[in-house]
């Protein structure tokens, strides 16, 4: 058991944290949520990282990682927190890419790899049905095998950031007749392919984030296939361990317990620093605890996975309460803002021009903000079906 | 021991009903949320029609004489449409400043004008660094003559851009947090010197930040006394916050059912998903925060003219406990709904961020629990 940094350590964090400054474009630092970028905004510090070498830490060598160490990885990850970078999206780099270089054939490793890195195919992720969400594998959408293509029908929905993408992976039934699971297989699909339709879903905090993906006469070529057909159900739940312990979050949340305490310390009661009252220092207290045993629950997963196990059913509980502490640290920041919390601020694709947004700058959006991350315990999986996987995966239940 | 309503009182709910059921559909209240002006100038004076805006007033008044039970009834059938029309702002604060308040030459000029629905009023009290302090102020109201010279900034004042005139606090002596010192004025949102500026909320209202500069105010503009005038808006703020519960218990009830109908319907791994029992649970504890919010909007309109002691726990209490339920409920419904209760275009969302906002309102939830504390 050991927690210091080496020496090479520190020099690498020096380094990694000098290579923020100087790189990390001001357009960037000059804006506040995702959902006011343009499309090159989002991608603009991705294209920076790809040109380091340094935007698939995760991703083996042979495939344009940078083998980096556990260590390293968690280190770059805080540095970016840190500086409150754009986050990369996941589509590309943390959900398919990994399935295309553990699943893929040389033909579209060499294909699809490369877009990946570079940020030149965005990504979404065809998974979720109208009738399919926590019941994955009953999906409906088919694929039916003509010649060299597959035409595929049906609806997706709930598809992160369509609106941008190139390309959607997607899961389809090939099997009418076997067993959900035995019956699915895993399709990229090139959006600009006739007969796809993508419409905006406007969420409750006014955001233009997800969307419905309408499938007719899809014409996919059979080489778009991933591995085999039929086997898709296994490179799909490959993908959403992947993705729930993405879905954590540790640096940033520190990140954002600091932005909290500074808000607290602006807001007044009674004359005194809302940080100084105790009920809601102490609220901040519980939260950050939470978050210590949060981050070293990750370091443990990320130790084990190092010597070659998991990421196995804990990466559940990395989305559970990873999620909650976001849940949690947004409720106190809205909190925090008092009044101002009732403050509509517009989306980027609402502005005119004319809007007017009162209060300190601090607080502007930050109710939204609360309602918006409602979601981060329903997406990959909602909490309710992670609980349902540690007790039978873990407890045996 | 009765907590059966009177034959009125169910003539009055049936009313408000067969009216919002008709005309405050939910689509209709997003028309009305997207329209220019945010709310409808003619159900405003469908309401005054209906008579309720004079419900709550005394006989004497031009009212109905209804009181803070018939306020409650309207305000949880509001509340369970999502309505957005000042009633709270120019009913029950406004409302209750002068009835309250006023002299008897002030209730006779203007009440008259809230009951038949020409003026609307709202309550511009807080300032950005007073939060949750009614005392903490900054706005000044200097002598001047037989009158005042106001000077100051409100914030976030709700149906601001609809109102008419206002009700607004201002030190007229003491140091900025003391009791006293403390002034209730009306304000003409018209006269010289106020400027506003206008923007939507979450929870599909509107707002104004206002400023006054020289503002001058006649004698006749103070409600109450001079320097006197926080045990007032303690007052009234409670019965506002009675008011609020009564609105939180429509919402909560609506977020119940939808969520409960919603669990029946939707169906994952070949059952509705209201047959696994975590979710049967989760819908129990909605259940019985939405019951024990009820019963404290009950007390508190009840106790809401009970002696000050008794009056500041009985508001603190209820109000505690509908900003906790509030968003347990509001959260639970959303969880429950999966994806769907995220979207803009459900009511869950909606019920959802007004239960979260009413919250705020007067006080959160550890504002109210150091009040109850210190009055108890
Ligand atoms: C903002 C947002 C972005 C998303 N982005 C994407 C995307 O890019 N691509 C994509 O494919 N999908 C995406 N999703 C979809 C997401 O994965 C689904 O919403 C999620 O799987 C839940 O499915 P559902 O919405 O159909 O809810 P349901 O499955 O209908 O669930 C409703 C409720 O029932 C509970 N429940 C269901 N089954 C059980 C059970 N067995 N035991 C206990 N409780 C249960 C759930 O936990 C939930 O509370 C996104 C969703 C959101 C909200």
């Amino acid at each position: 058991m050991d927690m210091s940094f080496s020496p090479e350590e520190i020099a690498f964090r020096d380094e990694v944290r000098a290579f923020i400054a100087d790189n990390y474009p001001q357009e960037l630092r000059d804006l506040k949520t995702r959902g006011d970028m343009t499309k090159e905004q989002i991608l603009m510090w991705h294209r920076i990282l790809y040109k380091k070498g340094w935007i698939a830490p995760h991703w083996p060598v042979e495939y344009g990682g940078t083998g980096w160490s556990i260590t390293q990885r968690y280190i770059w990850n805080e540095e970016c927190a840190r500086a409150e970078t754009t986050p990369l999206l996941p589509f590309g780099l943390s959900m398919v890419g990994p399935v295309i270089y553990t699943f893929g054939n040389e033909e579209q490793k060499k294909r699809f790899l490369p877009g990946i890195l570079s940020g030149d195919d965005w990504w979404c992720q065809g998974y979720s049905e109208p009738g399919a969400g926590s019941d994955l594998a009953s999906l409906r959408t088919k694929a039916v095998r003509e010649g060299d293509h597959y035409i595929i029908n049906g609806s997706k929905t709930w598809t992160t950031l369509a609106q941008h993408a190139d390309w959607m992976f997607c899961l389809a039934k090939t099997d009418p007749d076997a067993k959900a699971q035995d019956a699915i297989s895993f399709f990229l699909i090139d959006m600009k392919t006739p007969g796809i339709t993508v419409r905006p879903i406007i969420t409750m905090d006014g955001g233009h984030e997800v969307n419905e993906v309408f499938l007719e006469d899809v014409k996919v070529p059979a080489e778009n296939l991933i591995g085999e057909e039929n086997k898709g159900w296994t490179y799909a739940k490959f993908l959403l361990g992947n993705e729930r312990s993405g879905i954590a979050g540790v640096a940033r949340s520190k990140k954002a317990i600091e932005r909290l305490k500074n808000i607290a310390k602006a807001e007044l009661v009674d004359g005194e620093p809302l940080l100084d009252q105790e009920e809601f220092s102490t609220k901040i207290s519980e939260v950050e605890i939470d978050l210590t045993a949060l981050e070293f629950t990750e370091l443990r997963t990320l130790a084990a996975e190092s010597k070659g196990q998991g990421p196995g059913p804990e990466s559940s509980i990395l989305k559970i309460k990873g999620t909650e502490i976001q849940q949690r640290i947004t409720e106190l920041t809205l909190e925090a803002v008092g009044h101002y919390g009732f403050v509509y601020a517009p989306h980027g694709h609402e502005r005119t021009g004319n809007e007017y947004v009162p209060g300190p700058e601090y607080a502007a959006g930050q109710s939204q903000n609360y309602f918006n991350m409602r979601k981060t315990a329903i997406y990959g999986g909602s909490n309710e079906i992670q609980h349902n996987i540690i007790a039978k995966m873990v407890l045996g239940l | 021991m009765d907590f059966s309503f009177s034959e009125e009182q169910t003539l009055l709910r049936n009313t408000v009903q067969s009216f919002l059921q008709d005309k405050y559909d939910f689509d209709t209240r997003r028309k009305i949320v997207a329209s220019d002006e945010g709310f409808r100038r003619d159900y405003w004076q469908q309401f005054a029609e209906l008579g309720l805006l004079a419900a709550p007033f005394s006989e004497e008044m031009g009212g109905l004489g209804g009181g803070a039970i018939d306020t409650m009834i309207i305000m949880e059938e509001f509340g369970r449409h999502l309505v957005v029309e000042p009633f709270l702002e120019t009913v029950v604060l406004a409302g209750g400043f002068l009835r309250e308040g006023g002299s008897p030459a002030q209730q006779e000029e203007l009440i008259p004008g809230i009951i038949g629905g020409e003026d609307i009023w709202t309550f511009a009290y807080a300032e950005p660094q007073g939060r949750y302090n009614l005392a903490d102020l900054k706005t000044t109201a200097k002598k001047d003559g037989d009158g005042f010279v106001l000077n100051g900034y409100k914030c976030v004042v709700l149906a601001a851009p609809w109102a008419d005139k206002l009700v607004v606090t201002a030190r007229t002596s003491g140091g900025q947090r003391d009791r006293d010192g403390v002034t209730v004025f009306i304000v003409d949102k018209g006269a010289d010197g106020v400027s506003t500026r206008d923007y939507p909320t979450v929870d599909g209202r509107r707002a104004s930040e206002i400023t006054f500069e020289n503002v001058k105010l006649g004698a006749d503009a103070v409600i109450g006394e001079v320097d006197k005038g926080l045990p007032l808006v303690e007052k009234v703020t409670d019965q506002a916050i009675a008011a609020l519960s009564a609105e939180a218990i429509g919402g909560m009830k609506e977020l119940n059912e939808a969520t409960v109908e919603y669990c029946k319907t939707r169906k994952q791994f070949g059952v509705p998903i209201g047959k696994f029992q975590v979710l049967q649970h989760r819908m129990v504890d909605m259940f019985m925060a939405y019951e024990q919010s009820v019963s404290m909007t009950y007390m508190v309109n009840l106790k809401v003219e009970e002696e000050e002691a008794e009056r500041k726990k009985a508001a603190s209490g209820a109000k505690v406990q509908i900003g906790k339920a509030g968003r347990f409920v509001g959260q639970q419904a959303v969880q429950l709904h999966g994806g769907m209760g995220m979207t803009d275009e459900l009511s869950v969302g909606h019920y959802f961020k007004r239960l979260t906002m009413i919250d705020t309102q007067f006080g959160n939830v550890d504002h109210h629990l150091k009040r109850y504390s210190s009055a108890a």
